[in-house]
């Protein structure tokens, strides 16, 4: 007896240390609304290293909003996760209780939302919402929090924090705002910020900024990041893996760079072909046809099949996510692997 | 912000005179006193010196500059009944209706605020249905009628709590006040309640909306997402927010709430100002109705101004001398 504890607490560690800071498996978010049960997200699996950023890219309604507040559990109802895993430094966030992950959220798990105009409390001051956020896990006095309120003011390039702290929100642009909702995310040096589509409301100048940020940050603390969003370019400079989504599906997977320059799905591909870009200048820009399905009644078999110009008969089955290449996955039957090949 | 208070009132004063034009006109249509207070005995003579006496001989215009003139210097003139100040009259039964009108507030407040903060977080719960359809009685049943089934059950039947009065009474101040006697609390009970009732409704309908709004909120959702608890989300977060438009209409409401009690005060016998003036209209005691109705109108101009000023207070994104 005293020897398996022996041997199996050191082994327990290491796989500790050797877990990725995030691992998602077969993730299932439902809304059980009215009108039926809506698969908001319906089986999404990623992986995220400490210090690495995956970009979650899909359009409007493909899940990677559900996906992020499944992570952080604030899914309210009628939405509930209803499968899959959330393994945080390998502990199954889906079976901790409320108190349990209470005390990870805004802990070890921070979130940065996407409209800064709404995410503080236009009531209370900054460094009311500063210090409560530190006091939350931290038996420090007032003094101190508010001190560790000023220094992450600071660290994300607020002019005069001391003063801005007594400011109410409203008194801040908006890309100031969002760097205050920045602040309070790292204010506990967290491992893992849920980013859901940040810089989308700040206009470019302003958003060149904060990516700039929160890549050094990433980098010098070691916080791995899941960066929520529909811009592709955002991705290709910040992330390190993409992650796509389509109708609540993880339907490509991999390397940023490799997926962005020959993606295997015939979504991602859609995708990349409707961004304009300075080489395709004067030609139209090629769109996918059709529309996103209804997450109330999924077509059968793949999600896509309708509006694919690849599909054939055997899509009626629903592909997996299948690794085609080396750390690249695809969830389709017929890939563009030609183009790999000749890239 | 003294830029702000003194346009407030500039603009107060315009309010009052307007408000004075009209309540004299309209006093003057609704009857004539004369028939009421001089007796029918009365030969010629006698009538028009009491006519000449009580300033009533003299054309509306007149009357009503004279009216003015001394209203500037604090005189609202004289009860034709009781034959002193009218101002005075009524500043003696105003401490009565001050008490019944703040106790209702208060209770309206205490009691609707907890129950529609309840009804706002557990919507489809028994207990907030329950809540909710207790609230729509309380809105739509009449104050009189609540008032009589109140005093049937609490004072005829069980017998628990007197049914007119204010009690037993101690003096501070110069003014009598009831809340701070046991005896005088039973006799406030019920009243207050009555006046209550509405407010209490009003409150739990305006706090349920309120917090079902503040809920949807994405700084609500980002205060869970920063850890806090349950507990300070709630009674940080939601309930600063809630508080802005319960406070403004509650504050607002303060003064239909003293107009109000004028039914309640009659029912309970309260010795307020409510029931002075329902006595004053009845016997067309002119002075007594001139003076209440402006003290009314005062009253709803500074209760407008201290909740703008409190509005300001609650809600950072309005500062008053910004504008």
């Amino acid at each position: 007896m005293a020897d398996t504890t022996n041997t199996s607490a050191p082994t327990l560690v290491a796989a500790q240390a050797a877990a990725p800071t995030l691992e998602v498996r077969n993730l299932q978010t439902h809304f059980f609304t009215r009108a039926g049960v809506v698969k908001a997200v319906n089986d999404v699996s990623f992986t995220i290293g400490r210090g690495k950023v995956l970009g979650l890219v899909g359009e409007s309604g493909s899940g990677k909003t559900v996906t992020g507040f499944s992570i952080m559990k604030l899914i309210d109802p009628p939405g509930r996760i209803v499968g899959g895993s959330i393994l945080f430094q390998g502990r199954d966030l889906a079976t901790l209780s409320e108190e349990e992950m209470r005390t990870l959220r805004g802990n070890r798990i921070a979130m940065i939302f996407q409209d800064p105009m709404m995410t503080l409390n236009p009531v209370l001051r900054i460094d009311t919402q500063m210090i409560e956020t530190v006091q939350a896990h931290e038996k420090v006095s007032d003094a101190d929090a508010r001190a560790r309120a000023r220094d992450a003011l600071g660290m994300v390039g607020i002019p005069s924090p001391d003063e801005r702290l007594k400011s109410y929100p409203h008194q801040f642009s908006g890309g100031m705002r969002q760097r205050v909702a920045i602040a309070i995310a790292l204010l506990h040096r967290p491992d893992l910020i849920v980013a859901d589509e940040p810089t989308t409301a700040l206009d470019v100048t302003i958003q060149g900024q904060i990516l700039a940020e929160v890549q050094k940050l990433c980098a010098t603390t070691g916080t791995a990041m899941l960066w929520i969003t529909h811009d592709l370019s955002v991705v290709a400079g910040l992330a390190d893996d993409i992650a796509v989504m389509y109708a609540g599906r993880v339907v490509e997977y991999g390397d940023v760079g490799e997926v962005l320059d020959a993606p295997l799905h015939p979504y991602t591909h859609g995708l990349i072909g409707s961004v304009p870009s300075r080489n395709k200048r004067g030609v139209p820009l090629r769109q996918i046809p059709g529309m996103t399905p209804s997450l109330l009644n999924l077509p059968e078999g793949c999600s896509f099949r309708a509006r694919c110009p690849r599909a054939a008969e055997d899509c009626i089955v629903m592909p997996t996510l299948h690794p085609w290449l080396p750390n690249r996955l695809a969830r389709c039957h017929h890939p563009h692997l030609e183009e790999v090949e000749s890239a | 912000m003294s830029v702000y208070l003194l346009r407030r009132l500039i603009q107060a004063a315009g309010v009052v005179l307007a408000m004075s034009i009209i309540v004299f006109v309209g006093v003057f249509a609704i009857g004539d006193p004369v028939e009421i207070l001089i007796s029918p005995d009365a030969d010629q003579m006698e009538r028009e010196r009491a006519i000449a006496a009580l300033g009533l001989d003299l054309p509306l215009w007149q009357q009503y500059l004279i009216f003015l003139g001394k209203a500037v210097q604090g005189d609202l003139g004289r009860s034709f009944v009781f034959n002193e100040p009218a101002l005075e009259l009524i500043l003696q039964r105003m401490p009565a209706t001050l008490e019944l009108a703040f106790a209702a507030t208060f209770g309206a407040i205490l009691i609707g605020l907890p129950l529609g903060l309840y009804a706002g977080l557990k919507p489809n719960s028994l207990a907030s249905k329950g809540i909710m359809a207790g609230s729509i009685l309380g809105f739509s049943l009449p104050t009189f009628w609540v008032g009589l089934m109140l005093i049937m059950v609490f004072a005829v039947q069980l017998g628990w709590l007197p049914s007119t009065g204010r009690g037993e009474t101690v003096e501070i101040l110069g003014t009598r006040w009831s809340f701070l006697t046991w005896d005088g609390l039973t006799h406030l009970a019920m009243p207050a309640l009555n006046l209550a009732l509405f407010k209490i409704s009003l409150v739990i309908r305006l706090t349920r909306a309120g917090v079902r709004e503040t809920m949807l909120m994405d700084y609500v959702k980002f205060a869970r997402a920063k850890g806090l608890s349950p507990f300070r989300v709630t009674f940080v977060h939601v309930f600063k927010n809630i508080l802005i438009p319960v406070v403004t209409v509650t504050g607002l409401e303060f003064g239909s709430t003293i107009a109000f009690s004028v039914v309640t005060e009659s029912i309970f016998a309260w010795p307020g100002m409510g029931k002075l003036i329902i006595d004053s209209i009845n016997v067309l005691d002119r002075p007594v109705i001139v003076a209440y109705l402006m003290i009314v109108v005062l009253m709803f101009i500074t209760i407008n101004l201290v909740v703008d000023l409190m509005y300001s207070v609650l809600d950072p994104r309005v500062r008053l001398d910004s504008k």
